[in-house]
């Protein structure tokens, strides 16, 4: 297991470089997982990338590291402490480094010999590419999809210029995913969205829900998906619900800021029966809060936003697999249960990469509802139904007529005020969840099945908290186990009243200030959770501090 | 009117409103462009004016408040075969929709908008609308929707009356014809609560544009469309052939519907792969 600190101000071209030195990486067959600190800002600053790489699975990032390249000063200072000590510090020759570890290459000066000063990133690729006793058979393949062609020779050479200048110290590892895929949550999730037959997203830019955006936006034309950039929030989940109303597959992506502009939106969705995937990619709140950090406490405002009751779900996504396949899972969902379906992801998971197994695509038929209409009847839009799902035709597709609307409406769609119609239409819509309830997902059992602490936690947690059980149960006195659940509302109930009959320790780990996941366990189930990690700094928990905090509490 | 088949449900609007009228003439226009109800799309969003939908035998969206035109135009991307109308009021088109309003003309999608402008909230009983004219306790000076629309870039652009049917009638076909987003802003008397803007104020005031004015010029369009006190001209007061949203669009130019687009696996796997 490796871990290199990659870090410099805004604008130094970092992500670029890891983009390619994690690709190059996974191909010589390691499992790498990247994770990503940004400033918000476009120039100077400190940002930071962490790239953890092994030739095992690995689905959390470390914060101990083996070699820092600093591309400022700040970056060496701020992080110094993290080096393990048998770890390098890599620079230019320019900046000032007291550490005997430092290894200093004139980066910039070589630049300047093969002219062209932007490529410094590849002549570090390089000197870190021989430092990990990597060959360079990969890279140039790899270079030719990040780098523009009239500047592809240059960068070679760059990185051939660095190799040379250094020696190898850690040992190359033999690992088994060169033909696995490397993906960022956030592009897991709109490849999945691509798959499900997505045809119309809508949104406003809002970090750090904007990559779903830009990739869907990049590949819209030949997947065949219009990309709408909406005026705001409200104008994004509308166009949305219009176009799925008019029979294209839809969803729409943001922010907290942007979802509380989405509400009444929601609302619609919901008493219209019109499918909706609505993506929150969260980020420390309230207001514009942190924009650039990781935090879940989005949990309880979605599972209620919107005045009146209607049906919903809530799908939180645990890793970079759940990315692409509950999001195919929601698409189906929401056609199926017309209503809306909300993905909870956040920003740890959205931009960092994970090196996972190619995905698999499958047959999604068109299934515009459960019991297709008769067409010998009078078409009912909002019929009431043994199971609450009425028949949804598309309009112009067909001659009868389509209705939906926002108001309280009779069987046809048209406005009522009527007091049993109202009801009728009430019981007819929460009828639903009832049949959704019987297809949830119970959460991943993680751990020992004879445990003396069980950890609960939710969305991308998975990875930190998986990784933290491992360690515990190989070094700690006790056994632990943990319940991940990706489903979370409506909550799936079964797994979790059985673990929790056997313990009387259940610790909550959540990435907010209020246990938010516990108070909806306690709600729902009477199930009281004994303790919580919180951490709601904006960074994301790693398994050392889970691993610590246990190890702490044992030797008591 | 009643053998007209875009007729439906009985209508809750006041005796003497120019919904009444409003409607009736769109059953025409509809009828006489040999339009069906199945391939109609009615868009409103809340209101007196936004009920409309609901009474004319066609397919029916009556979404949010002030929402009606990003729902509307994104049915129209979703299938391209539907005729889309927006019919609401102005509080719900230049209030509540105000933004929407903007960015739509920029989009061009075509559809039909359809304001009833009765300088006046109806529903909510009496408070000032956008296009309310200044006084009577009302401090806010009136919103101009045409000038507005000219000066974002719209393609159509007309003021109509409820008291000349045959030229609203006239007005609607072309707007419905125009490939293009295209506004309809129809003056309509509110007889319980505007007292100010009455029939006979507007009779007084509203002239027909002939044929000796130039729709296709843009800065005398933009001096006419300025001209609302004693004198309000009707008819088509802008016009400019501009590309739609439609034909601009990469998915959507060869004309296939984007709700019939196939689930594309070779797509797919070679997406797949650049992660590989």
């Amino acid at each position: 297991m490796y871990n290199i600190l990659i870090g410099g101000a805004a604008g130094q071209g970092i992500d670029t470089m890891v983009a390619i030195l994690e690709k190059v990486l996974k191909q010589s067959g390691y499992n790498v997982f990247t994770t990503r600190d940004f400033m918000s800002r476009i120039r100077g600053g400190h940002n930071f990338i962490l790239i953890r790489f092994s030739t095992d699975i690995i689905q959390s990032h470390d914060n101990e590291v083996d070699l820092i390249v600093g591309l400022n000063k700040e970056t060496i200072e701020i992080h110094k402490d993290r080096l393990k000590s048998d770890g390098f510090i890599l620079c230019d020759n320019s900046i000032i480094s007291e550490d005997v570890r430092t290894i200093k290459i004139n980066i910039e000066a070589m630049a300047k010999e093969l002219g062209n000063i932007r490529v410094s990133g590849s002549i570090a690729i390089g000197v870190i590419l021989k430092l990990f006793g990597e060959n360079l058979e990969n890279v140039n393949e790899v270079l030719k999809s990040f780098v523009k062609s009239k500047d592809l020779e240059v960068n070679i050479k760059a990185v051939a210029a660095g190799y040379e200048k250094v020696e190898n110290q850690f040992k190359h590892l033999d690992g088994e995913f060169k033909d696995w895929m490397i993906i960022s949550g956030s592009k897991a999730l709109a490849l999945g969205a691509i798959a499900a037959g997505l045809r119309f997203y809508s949104a406003y830019p809002m970090s750090p829900s904007t990559p779903i955006m830009e990739y869907l936006s990049e590949k819209g034309d030949i997947a065949g998906i219009i990309v709408e950039q909406a005026e705001d929030e409200i104008a994004a989940i509308n166009m949305a619900i219009g176009a799925s109303y008019a029979g294209a597959r839809s969803m729409t992506g943001t922010s907290g800021g942007g979802f509380s502009l989405m509400v009444e939106g929601l609302g619609l969705a919901g008493i219209a029966e019109i499918p909706l995937v609505v993506v929150n990619v969260q980020r420390p709140g309230p207001a514009t809060g942190l924009p650039t950090r990781t935090e879940q406490s989005d949990l309880k405002f979605v599972i209620s936003a919107s005045q009146g009751e209607f049906p919903r779900m809530v799908i939180a996504i645990r890793n970079h697999q759940d990315a692409f396949y509950q999001t195919i899972r929601a698409f189906e969902l929401a056609e199926k249960y017309q209503m809306p379906i909300i993905i909870l992801s956040d920003q740890y998971l959205g931009d960092s990469s994970a090196t996972i197994k190619p995905f698999i695509v499958k047959d999604i038929k068109n299934n515009f509802s459960d019991n297709e209409h008769n067409s010998n009847d009078v078409y009912l839009r909002y019929k009431i139904t043994s199971n609450g799902i009425s028949p949804r035709l598309i309009p112009g597709k067909t001659i009868n007529l389509v209705s939906a609307d926002s108001d309280e409406h009779d069987e046809k769609g048209y406005i009522t005020e009527s007091a049993e119609v109202r009801k009728l239409m009430v019981d007819k819509r929460m009828k639903k969840i009832h049949l959704l309830k019987e297809e949830l997902q119970e959460p991943e059992f993680i751990g020992e099945e004879l445990f003396e602490n069980l950890l609960i936690g939710w969305g991308s947690t998975y990875g930190p908290i998986k990784e933290a059980i491992q360690i515990l149960n190989s070094i700690g006195k006790i056994k632990y186990a943990a319940l991940m659940f990706g489903d979370v509302y409506p909550l799936p109930q079964k797994l979790l009243i059985e673990k929790a009959e056997k313990t009387k320790r259940i610790i909550n780990i959540e990435q907010n200030a209020t246990g938010q996941l516990a108070s909806l366990i306690r709600e729902q189930t009477g199930i009281i959770c004994s303790e919580s990690i919180l951490k709601y700094d904006g960074r994301q928990i790693s398994a050392k501090e889970i691993v610590d905090f246990f190890l702490k509490e044992e030797q008591k | 009117m009643s053998e007209n088949k875009f007729t439906l449900n009985e209508n809750a609007w006041c005796p003497g409103c120019g919904n009444h009228i409003i409607l009736d003439c769109l059953k025409t226009a509809l009828e006489e462009m040999g339009k069906t109800p199945y391939e109609i799309l009615m868009v409103g969003g809340i209101g007196q004016a936004a009920k409309t939908p609901q009474y004319i035998s066609a397919n029916c969206f009556c979404g949010l408040h002030g929402r009606s035109l990003p729902a509307a135009i994104a049915a129209k991307i979703a299938n391209e075969n539907l005729t889309v109308i927006v019919d609401t009021g102005d509080g719900d088109s230049y209030g509540e929709g105000g933004n929407h309003f903007i960015h739509n003309i920029r989009r061009n999608v075509n559809i039909s908008h359809f304001v009833h402008d009765n300088q006046i909230y109806a529903l909510t009983k009496g408070q000032a609308s956008p296009t309310s004219l200044e006084g009577n306790g009302n401090l806010n000076s009136s919103f101009n929707p045409i000038l507005m629309a000219i000066a974002a870039g719209a393609g159509f652009v007309a003021r109509a009356f409820t008291g000349h049917k045959e030229q609203l009638v006239e007005i609607m076909k072309q707007a419905i014809e125009y490939d293009g987003y295209a506004l309809v802003d129809i003056l309509q008397p509110c007889v319980s609560f505007n007292k100010t803007n009455t029939f006979e104020w507007y009779n007084k005031r509203v002239y027909d544009l002939d044929e000796s004015y130039d729709s296709k010029n843009k800065l005398k369009s933009i001096e006419k469309a300025m001209e609302f006190d004693d004198k309000i001209p009707l008819g088509i007061i802008y016009q400019e052939n501009k590309t739609s949203y439609h034909k601009k669009n990469n998915v959507l130019k060869n004309g296939e519907p984007l709700l019939d687009i196939e689930l594309n696996h070779d797509v797919i796997k070679s997406l797949i792969a650049e992660f590989i």
